[in-house]
């Protein structure tokens, strides 16, 4: 690939703070990765695993102890170009009441816009452009009690695009959601990946959403285990149940059957394809029988 | 129980009162409440009196509103009439053993009883016809020139925004609390006073503990949009002066020129 890099993260590692005489616990161990420009990249790991801490150094709320992050060639440990770092990559998190900040949708959305100090128009023509993009114009004059979850994360996910990044950063955006406000959510993701080219990296332990991804980085115990495509990672059941992590139920099923010695391709990851090979062998036995 | 409580008393509405600069409404409620307190004789009060009416009925929110907030404050109203007509000293109009009741008395009674009202249903009307919002926006640009003595302004409207919000929130985690207490045979209904207060305990402090970690979960988000304080920030929403503010300001002004020539050469009865 000739993309360059957009986000680098070199050998980095980092411990929080601790108290005098504690020994501090590495949350991060060397933490080597690199994110391209428009790529759509799932972050797995158990609670714990660091992969929070790992998103939090893309837009510099962390500042890794050893190693560097650059953004767009940018060191995040430069005080001095924090907010150009933080509009190239906005984060949206995981409880959406604690993210949005006014009474109103459209003001919440302007938010950081304000804050950028941008024209009072422009201002308003982005609100308006962000909130259609993710579907929640007619929403713009309502309370953020009003709103569902999955709405609410629409506005939060709506304020960061307001800001034009280049990159999305969500910590585990569906952790708190029912399943109909889950599908919102993500369906809105891919639309910023693939229609407005937004690089998007997406923390969860959710593997159906992970299996949505173009790019699947498993970080455990603060390093990286594997890094690759979801049909190479998920294709490795073994190695991720070691790890404590589930496989989505599709490649469960896929990885049981082809122990049963049934012909399934390692490449099956979406429901739509599961049921067209299983179809398609279920045909072949009536015939066979 | 806890749904009931309203914050703000905000009565929505398209009339040209809720259409008004929330900062225009803020400067002519503290100009009608000098007036209030300028006007020293019954009639002029009663150009104050007239006023408020017409405000009232320019809004177009029912009348049954005026009384409800002057429910509260009735006890005060009767208190002071009270005190007024017994305690004033002057010509006695009325005795009977010690108690002597005099004309001044009972006028300043009458007066003051009109003052409060107005002062009351006046301010009120400002709450009913103006959102929270509209009036922590307005109070921030009203009192922007105050930030050259270092109050800081910003930091305070932002505050009672983020209360704003957060009110139908924490009213929402309370319940929830409060179920999962009772669930856990905690008992809030019965015993005293102080037996009561107690059983809040087990309320408040999960409630405390759960708003500090929003508020630092809301802090890294507000971060991660760049807000570092109201230094170059900009407003989508521009307040703009348009001519129905200047007509309410002079209509304002015109009363209260009504009140200082009805002081001066009104009448010169029922006054103080």
């Amino acid at each position: 690939m000739s993309k360059k890099s957009f986000i680098e993260a070199n050998r980095i590692s980092f411990s929080y703070p601790s108290y005098e005489g504690e020994i501090p616990s590495l949350v991060l161990d060397g933490i080597d990765v690199s994110i391209e420009e428009g790529e759509f990249v799932a972050v797995l790991g158990h609670n714990g695993s660091g992969k929070s801490t790992l998103a939090k150094h893309f837009n510099a709320i962390l500042v890794p102890t050893e190693g560097s992050v650059s953004v767009s060639g940018i060191s995040t440990a430069e005080e001095a170009r924090l907010f150009e770092i933080r509009q190239e990559v906005g984060m949206v998190f995981q409880n959406p009441d604690n993210q949005i900040v006014a009474t109103i949708i459209e003001e919440d959305v302007a938010f950081a816009l304000e804050n950028l100090g941008v024209p009072p128009a422009e201002i308003r023509e982005r609100v308006d452009d962000a909130l259609r993009k993710v579907d929640m114009y007619d929403y713009r004059l309502h309370a953020p009690n009003q709103l569902s979850g999955g709405q609410k994360q629409r506005i939060a996910i709506a304020g960061i695009v307001a800001m034009r990044p280049k990159c999305v950063v969500l910590d585990e955006p569906t952790a708190m959601l029912d399943p109909k406000g889950r599908r919102e959510v993500m369906k809105t993701v891919k639309q910023l990946n693939k229609e407005l080219g937004i690089t998007v990296v997406i923390i969860t332990h959710y593997m159906d959403e992970a299996a949505m991804c173009d790019r699947v980085v498993v970080v455990d115990d603060g390093k990286i285990i594997m890094d690759s495509t979801p049909e190479k990672v998920f294709g490795n059941v073994e190695l991720i149940k070691e790890r404590g992590l589930d496989v989505p139920q599709v490649t469960e099923l896929c990885h049981e059957l082809r122990k049963e010695g049934i012909d399934i391709p390692e490449s099956v990851l979406t429901e739509e394809e599961c049921v067209a090979v299983l179809e398609n062998l279920l045909k072949g036995g009536a015939q066979n029988g | 129980m806890l749904k009931d409580i309203t914050f703000g008393q905000y009565f929505p509405g398209d009339s040209i009162i809720h259409r008004l600069d929330p900062r225009m409404k803020l400067i002519l409620i503290i100009v009608y409440i000098v007036l209030l307190f300028v006007a020293d004789g019954l009639f002029s009060l009663l150009i104050g009196a007239a006023m408020g009416i017409a405000f009232y009925a320019l809004s177009k929110l029912p009348w049954k509103l005026v009384i409800k907030c002057i429910k509260p404050i009735m006890p005060i109203i009767i208190f002071t009439a009270v005190l007024n007509i017994f305690f004033v000293e002057g010509d006695p109009i009325f005795e009977w053993k010690f108690i002597s009741v005099s004309g001044k008395g009972v006028l300043t009674a009458v007066l003051m009883c009109i003052r409060i009202i107005c002062l009351i249903a006046g301010s009120s009307l400002l709450t009913y016809t103006t959102t929270p919002i509209a009036l922590t926006d307005g109070l921030e640009r009203l009192m922007k020139p105050l930030q050259k003595i270092k109050v800081p302004v910003h930091e305070l409207s932002m505050m009672m925004t983020i209360a704003l919000r957060f009110i139908p929130t924490l009213i929402d985690e309370t319940q929830k609390i409060m179920a999962a207490q009772k669930a856990r045979g905690a008992d809030m209904e019965s015993g005293n006073i102080i037996e009561k207060a107690k059983a809040l305990i087990p309320i408040l402090i999960p409630l405390f503990v759960s708003a500090f970690r929003r508020a630092d979960e809301l802090a890294l988000a507000m971060e991660c949009r760049c807000y570092h304080g109201g230094e170059g920030r900009t407003r989508m929403k521009q307040l703009k002066l348009t001519a129905k503010d200047f007509g309410a300001a002079i209509f304002v002004a015109g009363g209260f020129a009504a009140v200082i020539l009805m002081n001066m050469f009104g009448p010169e009865v029922f006054r103080l």
